[in-house]
């Protein structure tokens, strides 16, 4: 069973976002990780791997040079191989690339499972994952809590209203999951040592057999503003007060904005 | 020789970094309070191959260079100076065996201490001798293929919870504790080993400090260490190379008690401004860092001359500890007065970190010791050394 975890480059959580005069993220001098929901993909694909379920495990990644660091730390987490997509033609792309781009390179990677993160941390479109299964018009398992493979199909435990769901598909899929997978590991030191021998591979548009012309100029769609969301009032917290006191203030709370 | 570090040094300082504030900062406080060992961490450590550095890979270590290991205790320390022992001691316990050991004796330990599964102490300190190396008094008598061991040892890191120990007795009582000292792997498990107690300290107070007694433990001849009477050139050699394990700890904690107090000077609001706007506070924050940074480049020099294996190693390892032991003291001093009444209270980390820095003044010799050793360096360059020292 071979699993491909597609991975994104983002800026660091706690970073300033700061656009290009094109409203372009602006990337330079500012840290970047491991988009943080696809770690714990990276972690669910891991598991099946020490559970022997995966045979192997290949990270995919589209993003600029520096991109191949996401590569690197992923693999010091454990898997196999991994295979950065990058050429000039793809700066700003927007979803629709990005999962045209990804469905060609999972078309040639063929793996059972094509495993996502449920967003990204820096645009939180999470377009890419069904417009992918979409494209390679396979089943989407998406928002799984859990991950299972067995006879010939993937099986995610979803949270629902009133509990959980198991979804199943027959492989191959494109499959999603959540931070209710569980902590994702750290790499090891030898981990560290031996991604740097583990093979990374570089490849263009060109080996995909996609052109830039076939992108529509990288993106369907163009972005004309960018702000900050408005900020919410702090909340009130009642806290280390006995409990009757506390249901008073509750209820005065609500009376002075005559909700009872 | 050059003792920058690569973007290898940086990329294990950021792992270890990130580790160290998720994962062993969010504990130190409890440990302190309950002075209790950090057997989680223990695992974590080995569980991130971090506690194998010094070891070959062939015995399943990592073979860092003395730089990477350095970095590797100072981040640690700089979240928690109780934890950041534990890479400490396990080396500082195998490099009798490192320098001294046979191929036989490596594979035999190496493997299980390596990969963190067995913990290692360094028995050579006893109640009447401390800096004084040479006065120890417990006993190691041959009999057949074996040795008998008799006596006691106090102040050993992480003697009660050690696997194995090596251990320092005197084999030739003429001879006195410079030629007649001799050096031994002990295991833990040998009947008549027992460490009956763990002192109460002022820091590091979740690594325990034991006593160790020996009563009749009986040792293979093939677990001495070198030939008898080695065993006080071994603990110098030993103490030569692990004092930098100090120096590092030091930089780790002093750095530990800067970021915490430019954290509070930034957040902290008097008199109408930041804490950190008052001019006066800036000075304290500058010379803090500026101070450290002259301790952690010390130490990196000296980490350089120990894989150059550098005839004058002692000069540059000790020199590293004195200055960024007291470096660190001063450092974790001057943070708890930034944070004012806040810093003496166990709410913020920085009183803790002003106890545990002074042990980094005291353990693998004293900053006396240290400075006698500075100066025996300095008169044997002049080629004035006193004779017999």
């Amino acid at each position: 069973m071979k699993i491909v975890v597609c991975i994104k480059q983002v800026p660091a959580t706690g970073a300033d976002k700061r656009y290009t005069a094109d409203l372009r993220l602006d990337r330079t001098g500012v840290e970047a990780i491991i988009n943080p929901l696809d770690e714990y993909a990276i972690e669910q694909a891991l598991r099946l791997a020490d559970a022997g379920t995966a045979d192997s495990v290949t990270y995919l990644c589209m993003g600029p040079d520096q991109a191949s660091e996401a590569l690197r730390r992923a693999l010091a987490m454990g898997g196999d191989d991994a295979v950065l997509i990058t050429d000039a033609a793809l700066a700003g792309a927007d979803e629709w690339t990005t999962a045209k781009v990804l469905a060609a390179a999972l078309d040639k990677l063929a793996p059972d499972v094509a495993l996502m993160g449920m967003a990204s941390d820096d645009a939180r479109g999470s377009l890419v994952p069904g417009a992918v299964a979409a494209m390679r018009d396979v089943p989407l398992l998406s928002y799984g809590s859990e991950l299972a493979l067995a006879d010939g199909e993937a099986r995610v435990r979803r949270l629902s209203a009133t509990g959980f769901d198991w979804i199943a598909a027959p492989l191959p899929v494109v499959a999603t999951v959540t931070d209710q997978v569980g902590e994702p590991r750290y790499a090891s030191l030898k981990g560290i040592m031996a991604a740097k021998r583990k093979p990374l591979e570089t490849w263009s548009l060109g080996d995909l057999e996609l052109s830039a012309d076939d992108l529509h100029g990288a993106a369907l769609t163009t972005v004309t503003d960018t702000r900050a969301p408005e900020e919410k009032p702090p909340t009130e917290r009642i806290e280390n007060v006995p409990a009757p006191e506390a249901a008073a203030k509750i209820a005065d709370w609500l009376e002075q904005r005559k909700l009872i | 020789m050059t003792y920058l570090p690569t973007a290898e040094h940086d990329e294990l300082r950021a792992v270890v970094r990130e580790l160290a504030d998720e994962k062993i900062a969010p504990r130190a406080a409890e440990i302190d309070e309950k002075a209790e060992f950090p057997e989680d961490l223990r695992q974590l450590l080995a569980q991130q191959d971090l506690l194998g550095t010094c070891f070959e890979e062939q015995h399943g270590g990592t073979a860092l260079d003395t730089l990477a290991q350095t970095i590797l205790v100072e981040e640690i320390a700089r979240a928690d100076a109780t934890t950041s022992l534990i890479p400490i001691v396990q080396k500082l316990g195998a490099l009798p065996i490192i320098l001294a050991g046979s191929d036989e004796q490596k594979d035999r330990y190496f493997p299980r201490l390596a990969s963190g599964e067995w913990l290692i102490a360094f028995g050579l300190t006893e109640a009447a001798a401390g800096s004084d190396v040479a006065s120890n008094r417990m006993r190691a008598v041959r009999d057949g293929d074996e040795y008998v061991l008799n006596g006691s040892k106090r102040f050993i890191t992480h003697g009660s919870v050690a696997n194995v120990l090596t251990v320092f007795a005197i084999t030739d009582a003429e001879a006195g504790g410079r030629k007649g000292m001799s050096a031994f792997i002990v295991e833990a498990d040998t009947p008549g080993f027992a460490a009956p107690r763990v002192e109460h300290k002022m820091g590091i107070r979740g690594s325990p400090t034991a006593e160790l007694t020996f009563d009749d433990v009986r040792v293979p001849s093939t677990n001495r260490l070198g030939e008898e009477g080695d065993g006080f050139k071994i603990a110098m050699e030993t103490l030569d190379r692990s004092r930098l394990g100090i120096a590092a700890q030091a930089v780790g904690i002093a750095q530990g008690a800067i970021d915490a107090a430019v954290a509070y000077a930034a957040d902290r609001q008097q008199f109408g401004q930041r804490v950190a706007d008052f001019q006066g506070i800036q000075w304290m924050l500058a010379d803090m860092a500026s101070q450290n940074e002259a301790a952690r480049q010390l130490t990196y020099a000296a980490a350089a001359r120990v894989d150059a294996d550098a005839p004058d190693l002692p000069y540059w390892t000790s020199s590293a500890k004195l200055v960024a032991g007291d470096t660190a003291m001063r450092v974790t001093t001057d943070a708890v007065q930034v944070l004012g009444g806040y810093g003496y209270i166990t709410e913020y980390p920085v009183e803790r970190m002003m106890r545990d820095a002074k042990i980094t003044q005291l353990y693998e010799g004293t900053q006396q010791i240290q400075r006698l050793i500075v100066a025996r360096q300095l008169l044997q360059r002049a080629g004035v050394a006193k004779r017999g020292s």
